[in-house]
């Protein structure tokens, strides 16, 4: 049996199903380990671990500057930018980096050798300490379009060679930043609501997952008595449910202040460690986990 | 046209459900599923007849001819976006490719070329009144903002003389929602009564103003957490933002979505407490007057009943 | 003056194109020789970065004054390099609208809007 310990991306289609509450409390109740908040557009993360002095480093992407005296108009970056970010009028060379997509292209390619590149800071990267979990959020600067470079350095702060678990929390969705996110993963844990968009959504990761031949299984989150679609549909596909979590108003209300139930509350305790066991299992690997009894 | 946005910030605050329910109060002709990543709103819209479907094309993506490769792996030195796979022969990775054309310059033997890709999509419903525009984008793929925009262009060009139009966003505040945000004429944000739902409410107002949009807050599940609802108030006082009122959290409203009932066609306590957020965005949406007036920042709905 | 104008049609009498970055085509109105010629828009296609890439096709096509009902912060600022002067256009023809300016009814466009981050607009 495999001893190195796991790393699981916890995502979930729908926003707000418990992608946070889930990865967080996951983390906690492991005793040693590493969580990663890569939804970089809206990190929560550090609201509940609220880090011991976090250290915060940039993230920044290459844009090219041109040299506008060894420009001989010659109009071969203008013509190759395949995101338009590059003009050329009035006998100057103009670029509008909001555009720009870093590939290097225009630089390449100058016969003049105009164009070097310089960086632009897209976002952070903030580490801090947290009880026994090492916490690195994403941020994603406001009126910046994507978020893929700060989830790429956030994946980059994962320890080689670690000997601890590592949580991800994913962005909503299943576009490229969630891709992104679970690249490294071993384990998906897919986190479902009991309603029709929540179902909807659970199959939109389900195919994501299943297209990359990651293990996973469910978490059914916000249970109560009635029709559960998403249950509904990890039946019908034979999907490992790995556990249920109540809808529950005193884990709501420990939630929407910023408290991690699992360091709270007993019963939250077990329950995430009860998860993680789980989630051990059906990666197999029995002895991954370290949890706190 | 009026367009007006729904827009959260945070996923999960109630986004479609709101849009949903405005749509039925003002008879909406015209609407739109902006968040492409997860499209919901088709999943409330009853339509009987079949949507006109078109395939979504994003950017380009890279293919190498196998029998032109010669294996120098110059494409794969050069790709910024780890798209480019070694071996007998090279491939491309095309989730990962974002069709800038570099790899394609450089090979020395004229193997790659760039090739047009779905990378989505659209639905067109309509009938002699309404337009409903909507699109999925295909698993992985970027260019979200683009879809977007087509989203709405097409809703646009099918609706052109309807006065209002409701557009379902997508969380976050990156680039679908900046591409929705443009051109609308009001942003109502949907916000959550929590720890998270404040943060990722104070980044999307942020980002809805550096638009200099009309923007309107209300608060949904608002009973949940009384103390956070009132921190939103203040926030919105603050900064000047039109508060647009509360909803309860109402189990029946789940009920009501899950059997494909709209909220706002309900006597429940979310249905009543909709129609009133409605009825004051819809005032701020028409009103002429400038877009941060004090005065009517709060009005009659200061404090949490 | 060299005017152009997006367009949905290639007709004088067909009304200005609302969008400047993807109309299908541009007019080119010659007022020295009433000549009309028709430039298509390859910009319309574009993932992205549509208004600067249509910017770059009327900055090489010699028109000096552009009529248009929109334009982006990004175009703007190819248009200007290029000198070519931008007016809002009313409702009506194109037709219309080159008597309007000739006549001097047209004010230039004031406001530009913000840049779509590259996402179609």
């Amino acid at each position: 049996m495999a001893d190195k310990p796991l790393t699981v991306a916890v995502l979930s289609g729908k926003g707000g199903t418990g992608k946070t509450l889930v990865s967080v409390n996951l983390a906690a109740a492991a005793g040693e380990a590493v969580y990663l908040d890569c939804d970089v557009e809206e990190p929560n993360g550090h609201l509940f671990f609220k880090p011991e002095k976090p250290e915060e480093e940039t993230v920044a992407v290459k844009i090219p500057q041109i040299d506008t005296e060894r420009c001989t108009g010659c109009r071969k970056c203008v013509e190759f930018c395949a995101f338009h970010a590059l003009a050329f009028a009035g006998n100057h060379p103009m670029l509008f980096d909001e555009v720009c997509h870093s590939c290097g292209g225009c630089a390449l390619l100058c016969p003049a050798g105009a164009i070097r590149e310089t960086d632009k800071a897209v976002g952070t990267v903030s580490s801090g300490r947290s009880g026994h979990v090492d916490v690195f959020t994403g941020r994603l600067n406001i009126g910046e379009a994507s978020g893929i470079p700060v989830i790429k350095h956030l994946l980059g702060k994962i320890p080689s060679g670690g000997e601890r678990p590592v949580f991800i929390d994913c962005p909503p969705g299943s576009a490229c930043a969630v891709m992104e996110s679970i690249k490294g993963a071993d384990f998906c844990v897919l986190v479902a609501e009991p309603t029709v968009f929540g179902a909807h959504n659970l199959a939109m990761v389900y195919e994501l997952v299943t297209l990359f031949r990651k293990p996973f299984g469910v978490v059914l989150n916000k249970c109560q008595e009635g029709e559960n679609p998403s249950e509904a549909f990890c039946l019908e596909h034979q999907v490992p449910i790995l556990g249920r979590i109540p809808f529950d108003p005193e884990l709501g209300a420990l939630n929407s202040e910023g408290n991690i139930a699992a360091r709270e509350n007993q019963r939250y305790r077990e329950l995430f460690g009860s998860l993680l066991e789980r989630i051990g299992k059906e990666a197999q690997h029995e002895a991954a986990f370290d949890s706190q009894r | 046209m009026k367009q007006l946005l729904i827009l959260s910030g945070k996923g999960g605050t109630g986004k479609t459900t709101v849009a949903g329910a405005f749509i039925s109060l003002s008879k909406a002709k015209a609407y739109a599923d902006c968040d492409v990543d997860a499209p919901n709103l088709h999943l409330i819209s009853h339509w009987s007849s079949a949507p006109q479907r078109s395939d979504y094309f994003g950017m380009p993506k890279a293919r190498i001819d196998t029998a032109k490769c010669i294996g120098c792996g110059e494409c794969l030195s050069h790709c910024r976006f780890d798209a480019i796979k070694a071996g007998t022969p090279f491939r491309v990775k095309p989730f990962a490719c974002e069709g800038c054309g570099v790899c394609a310059a450089v090979c020395p033997a004229g193997a790659v070329s760039m090739e047009p890709a779905p990378a989505g999509k659209l639905a067109l419903y309509r009938d002699d009144a309404r337009a409903f525009s909507t699109a999925k984008l295909s698993m992985g793929s970027g260019t979200s903002g683009k879809l977007v925009t087509e989203v709405k262009r097409r809703m646009g060009s099918a609706a052109e003389d309807v006065e209002l139009a409701v557009i379902d966003g997508s969380p976050g505040i990156g680039c679908p929602v900046i591409a929705s945000i443009s051109g609308v004429d009001m942003v109502l944000i949907v916000a959550e009564p929590s720890l998270s739902g404040i943060s990722d409410m104070e980044r999307i107002v942020k980002t809805a103003e550096s638009f200099h949009v009309k923007t309107a807050v209300c608060v949904n599940k608002a009973d949940v957490n009384p103390a956070k609802t009132e921190e939103i108030l203040s926030f919105c006082r603050e900064r000047g933002i039109p508060f647009a009122g509360v909803i309860p959290f109402d189990a029946e409203a789940v009920k009501a979505i899950n059997s494909g009932k709209n909220i706002a066609e309900l006597d429940i306590p979310s249905g009543r407490a909709v129609r009133k957020v409605y009825e004051n965005v819809m005032e701020l949406l028409w009103k002429e007057a400038k877009q941060h007036d004090h005065k009517s920042a709060v009005g009659e709905h200061g404090g949490i009943g | 003056m060299k005017i152009t104008i997006p367009m949905n049609e290639q007709k004088l009498e067909s009304g200005v194109c609302p969008s400047f970055g993807r109309a299908p085509y541009f007019l080119l109105y010659d007022t020295n020789t009433n000549e009309s010629k028709w430039i298509a828009n390859s910009a319309a296609e574009s993932s992205g970065g549509a208004g600067i890439a249509a910017a770059q096709l009327l900055a090489d096509s010699g028109a000096d004054t552009l009529i248009t009902p929109r334009c982006g912060e990004n175009a703007e600022k190819v248009l200007s390099g290029a000198n070519i002067k931008v007016y809002r256009s009313v409702d009506g023809t194109a037709k219309k609208n080159i008597d309007a300016l000739i006549e001097g009814k047209l004010s230039p466009l004031s406001e530009f809007h913000a840049g779509f981050h590259g996402h179609g607009g």
